[in-house]
Order: structure tokens, then sequence, then C-alpha cells
């Protein structure tokens, strides 16, 4: 399954401000995208409740995983979100 | 007193009562009562017959949906971003698939709508908790969310802040972060809530929006829609059955008195000239962009840069964000208190075992015995950023209890450069020796939150007691006075940067039992300035005495309100 793993920029980590702009992404997609922490449960990447409770602060390393048509184009668009500080846009 | 309930659409005196409650937020208000709707009640479970299901999964799905459109809708007016951007959140937790899957769930096992909402948000609050640290206050939001989403299923009105179209007094049994990010400061004229105390969000937040309130008022739960009241936030006042002409006139008093204080600019000083320092609490350089004047900042908070870290920022971190505070000083001084954490303020990356009593366990200076570390990083950033600024901080330590514990955080502070080192008083076993403790330390400055809570083991957060956390308790009030009298020994400054400070009145008693320097968040200064301004030392040193006679605080603050 295509993967993506990345490292949060996003100076507050991965809740507040940066966890709406990416769940709300998330569920843009054509594709189910999942998240998980190192070798953590997978959790849908569309699910606020589920990305706040990742955990995920400044620095944390990310997995995101997706299958399907689109899977490919998903990943990079999101991964590239987790790579920008969404509090400073 | 008299006990007459006036109700519906009254707007001719008639007889009044006076309920009492604790003024946290000064000023004075008058207008009618609107309720806050409370959280609805949860119906006896019953389980749902399987032909009902699908239509129940219906209700329930509705009403997560209305939910979240609500939520929107209170985002796109509320007036300041914060606010907005928690409901966002919220609307979009209302929508989330992960619930509505779990919602689906408990409704296909025969759960009603309302029960499969309430059990759904109870798994997410508890998953959130569990993640500690910042993400574990969002807990709260799930309990608006479902409060809201059942009172959607059963048909009930949502919760919340109501909107009558008119300016109006807002009552409550207690307000939520949410409540209170929806207050729109253009209808309220003030707060009353049957629980909370003087350092409960409500508080908070009516001193920063500088709006009167009363809080631990139980007798407001009789208060009815309409009602005509009038508040009065120094005193802990709700009159009733107030007239229309009195009312406009205790309005614009308070309009003029408002305009005025606007005004009021320059030094802290009594009538005769005698100087107190009015100094800022600050969490973060963003909080010096206020429009008020002080003359320095009397509370760092650095806890802002430890919260929601998995590890302790680095020393560079650490550096720059001392460096934005102290390059951005309105004047010239500023106090750094070290860090303040513990298993009540939970910083993820000390890893504090979890304590049955938090409040006595293992925080503020505490912490470095058993991580050792921390707080040395943070001495070295402090002194880094002090070098490169040129300026000069004061720094303290909090919850220091022992002499021997002062002496040791007063070394490894010199042993930087940094030169006034202090120690914040918030136990009584420092207040009682506040002699000695000067003569290890630069200065003193009286945390009255936690002092109180400490002298009169009353827990800050506890609704029931927050008659004892009142700081006009004369116990408090007399071991203030043992830390003032120590400075005025020592010639070293001794402060308050407590809640009290920003009470008017009780600012006056503190400058006359020998504070030297007042530290409270900006809307407070300049009512503080101008009661300062209206008494002489003299007339101060008296309104300590009468204070620390009297047996209540009731008692001590009407005979102050008298001499003014």
């Amino acid at each position: 399954m295509p993967e993506r793993t990345v490292v949060i920029a996003s100076r507050t980590g991965l809740h507040a401000r940066p966890a709406k702009i990416f769940t709300e992404a998330a569920a843009r997609q054509t594709t189910p995208v999942r998240i998980r922490v190192g070798d953590g449960k997978p959790v849908p990447a569309n699910s606020i409740l589920a990305v706040l409770a990742l955990g995920a602060t400044h620095g944390t390393q990310v997995t995101l995983d997706a299958d399907g048509p689109g899977a490919d184009a998903a990943l990079d668009a999101l991964a590239e979100l987790l790579s920008r500080d969404l509090d400073a846009d | 007193m008299h006990e007459t309930t006036v109700t519906g659409e009254n707007t001719s005196p008639g007889e009044s009562r006076t309920l009492r409650g604790l003024g946290v937020s000064p000023g004075g208000a008058a207008g009618p009562v609107c309720r806050m709707a409370g959280p609805p009640r949860l119906p006896d479970p019953a389980t749902v017959p399987p032909d009902d299901r699908a239509a129940e999964l219906r209700t329930a799905e509705r009403a997560l949906r209305e939910t979240s459109a609500a939520l929107s809708a209170l985002a796109a007016k509320a007036a300041e971003p914060s606010a907005r951007e928690i409901l966002e959140a919220q609307s979009l937790i209302a929508a989330d698939p992960g619930l509505s899957d779990m919602v689906g769930d408990n409704v296909g096992a025969g759960m009603t709508a309302a029960h499969a909402i309430a059990a759904a948000c109870a798994h997410h609050r508890e998953a959130l908790l569990a993640v500690g640290g910042y993400i574990a206050e969002r807990a709260a939001d799930l309990d608006d969310i479902g409060n809201r989403a059942i009172a959607a299923a059963l048909g009930l009105p949502m919760p919340g802040v109501p909107d009558p179209g008119h300016p109006f007094v807002l009552v409550a049994e207690d307000l939520s972060p949410a409540d209170t990010a929806t207050l729109d400061p253009a209808m309220v004229l003030a707060l009353v809530t049957e629980k909370g105390g003087p350092t409960s969000h409500t508080a908070i937040l009516a001193r920063a929006r500088g709006l009167p309130a009363v809080v631990a008022c139980p007798d407001a739960a009789a208060l009815e829609d309409g009602e005509m009241v009038a508040v009065d936030g120094v005193l802990g006042e709700v009159r009733t059955a107030v007239g229309e002409d009195e009312a406009a006139a205790i309005r614009r008093r308070a309009a003029g008195e408002r305009e005025r204080l606007q005004a009021s600019g320059g030094p802290g000083r009594t009538a005769d000239g005698h100087p107190v320092k009015l100094l800022l609490n600050i969490g973060s350089a963003a909080d010096l962009e206020s429009g008020f004047s002080a003359e320095g900042v009397g509370l760092f908070r650095t806890e802002f840069l430890f919260l929601d870290r998995r590890e302790a920022p680095g020393l560079d971190e650490q550096v720059a964000a001392y460096e934005a505070v102290f390059r951005a000083l309105p004047g010239d001084r500023v106090i750094v208190r070290t860090l303040d954490a513990g298993t009540d303020k939970p910083l993820p990356f000390l890893t504090l075992p979890d304590e049955i009593n938090p409040a006595l366990g293992i925080r503020g200076l505490r912490v470095d015995r058993v991580r050792p570390g921390v707080l040395d990083t943070q001495l070295d950033a402090i002194a880094a950023a002090a070098r490169s600024s040129g300026v000069r901080p004061w720094v303290m330590a909090p919850m220091v209890t022992t002499v021997a514990e002062a002496t040791a955080f007063a070394r490894m502070a010199r042993a930087r450069g940094i030169t006034d080192v202090g120690a914040m008083v918030e136990v009584p076993a420092a207040a009682l020796r506040a002699d000695r403790l000067l003569a290890e330390l630069d200065f003193l400055s009286i945390g009255t939150n936690d002092l109180s809570q400490y002298t009169c083991a009353a827990d800050r957060q506890h609704g029931e007691l927050a008659d004892l956390l009142d700081p006009w308790q004369p116990a408090l009030l007399r071991l203030i006075a043992e830390c003032a009298a120590a400075g005025e020994r020592a010639g070293k400054p001794v402060g308050v940067c407590g809640e009290a400070a920003a009470d008017p009145l009780l600012a006056a008693v503190l400058v006359g039992l020998g504070v030297t320097s007042l530290s409270m968040s900006a809307p407070g200064i300049p009512a503080v300035r101008e009661s300062l301004a209206g008494r002489t030392l003299e007339e101060c040193r008296e309104a300590a005495r009468s204070a620390l006679e009297a047996d209540d605080p009731a008692e001590a603050r009407r005979s102050l309100r008298g001499d003014h």
C-alpha cells in the first residue's frame, strides 16, 4: 500500500487549527486516507477526533497510507500539508 | 431581606431583594435577566424495538447535523478569531464520521438517539483525556457538543448563550469556554453565575472583557427571564426589582466610569504620591499588545512554551521566546516566573506520576527534585535572553516553601548572572518565614490564588467553597501583612500578582498593608490606578486595619465601601 512518512511541522502540533485544516483536506480526497504515529493503529485521516487522539506534536513523525485510484495524489497533497507550519498560514 | 419574587415583564420598582455572591469583576450594570438554558436531562434509558431503529438512526443523524450547522453559524458570528476557531473545530467534531459511526452502532444495539449520542461523546471524551496535556482540554468540547446534540434529538432548545435581541444580564449555573467564546460584548451587560469562584473561567473572562460579574451566587437560580436586576461586581450583589429609570441611571454611570478609566494613565500612586507599581500578568509576548499602560511585567508565566510538548523545549527555542518578551516590554521591570508545572497542570514531557492530591504534590519548584535539568536549562535560557536583549529580568520560583529551597534557587540563578532573585509566596509556610526568605532573596511576590487555597484548605476549583477562596478573608490578609512587613523591614519589594490585585478596593487594602507593586491582567489596571489615586497612604493603612479586624469578607468590604 502506498505510504508517506512526514514530520509534523506545525508549531502547535496536529491539533487546533492544523488538525482542522488537515482533516478537512483529507475529507476532500477521493480515496480514504489513514494516518498513524510510528507502529500505532492507523486511524481515518478525515476524523478530527481520531486525529486529535493521536497526540502528534511538533516534530512527531507520522505515516499516511491509502489504497486505490488516486492514492498517490491524495498522499502527496496531505503529506505536503503536514510538512508546512499550518499555524503560520 | 424581602422574599418577594418579581417575575415577568417587570418595569416598575417593587419590593427588592438583594442576592449575595462573590464580586469577581468590578463595575456596575443593570438590565433584564436572560437565563442560559442548562444542559438537557437524559430520559431513562429504554431499548428501541428493532423495527423502530431506522427511524431512531435518522433522528440521531439529524441531531448531529443540526448541531454541526448551529456551531458553524455561531462561528460565523463570533467576533474574536480565537472564539471562531473553537466553534469551527466543534462544528467539525459534531460532523466527525468517527462520532456518527459510533452513534450508528449504538442505535443499532437498541439505544435511543439521545443515549447513543451521549455514550459516543463520552467515549471520545475519554479518548482525548487519555492523551493528556493540551488535547485533554478539548474534552470539554465533547460535553458541549453532546449537550447540543442530545437537546436536538429530544426536540429541546439548544443550550448555550441566549440571543433575545436586546442587551441583557446573563444568568447561568456556570459558563463553559464555548459559552464565553460566543458572548457578544454589545449584548451582555454583566454575568451572574450560581457556581464558580474567584479563579473560575467565568471570572477570568469577565475581567479580561471588563464585564461586571458576580459568581458563587446560589440564589441566582431563582432569577427569571425578564426580571430587571442591578449587578454590583465590586460588592458581589445582585439587586432585583430595579425600575427602568434607575437601570438607565446605573448604565449611564457605568458608561461614564468606563470612559473616565480608559482615559487614565501614568504610574500608580496614592493621592499623596506614594508610588505603587502597576504591572501586567502575561503568558507570552502576544499579551503585550494591549493598549493599557503599565509600568512593566509583574508575572511572566513561562508555561506556554512547555504546554503541549512531548519533549522539553530546547535552549535556543526558550531564549528566542524570552527575548521576544524582553524586547516588547512596556516598562522597565519584568519578573519571570520559572516553570510552574505539576500534576494539576500536567506537562507530558515531565511524565510526572499521577498523584492522589496534586495540589499538595510535586508542583512548582518541587519539580526540580524529580526532574533536575529542566530548571537549569530554563535559567540558562533566561540569562542568555537577558544578555542578548540588554534587559535585566527579575526571576522568581513558584511554590517555594522553605528557606533552604529559596537559598538553593537563589544560588542557581545567581550563578548564571541573574542579579534579582525572588520567590512566589503561595504556601503559608513561606509567608510565615518571609523575614528569613528575604535574607536570602531580593523580592517576594504573593500569589493570592494559591495562598488562599492553602490558607483556607479549599480547592481553587471547588464551586461550593468559593466563600473560603475570597481574597478578602482576614486570615489571608494577615499572611500578606506578614510578608509586606518583612519587606518594609528589609527594604525589599513585596508585590501581589494574584487576581486579588485587580480588585480596586482590595488593591487599596494591599497598599495599606505595605505591598509595593500590584500585578494583574491589562483590563484591571485603570480601575486600580483610579482607586489608589483617590486615597492617601494613611487612608489605605486605615482600610487595611479595618479589613484585618473584620470577621468576614463581606464586613471588610462594606467597611471600606463606606469610606470611598
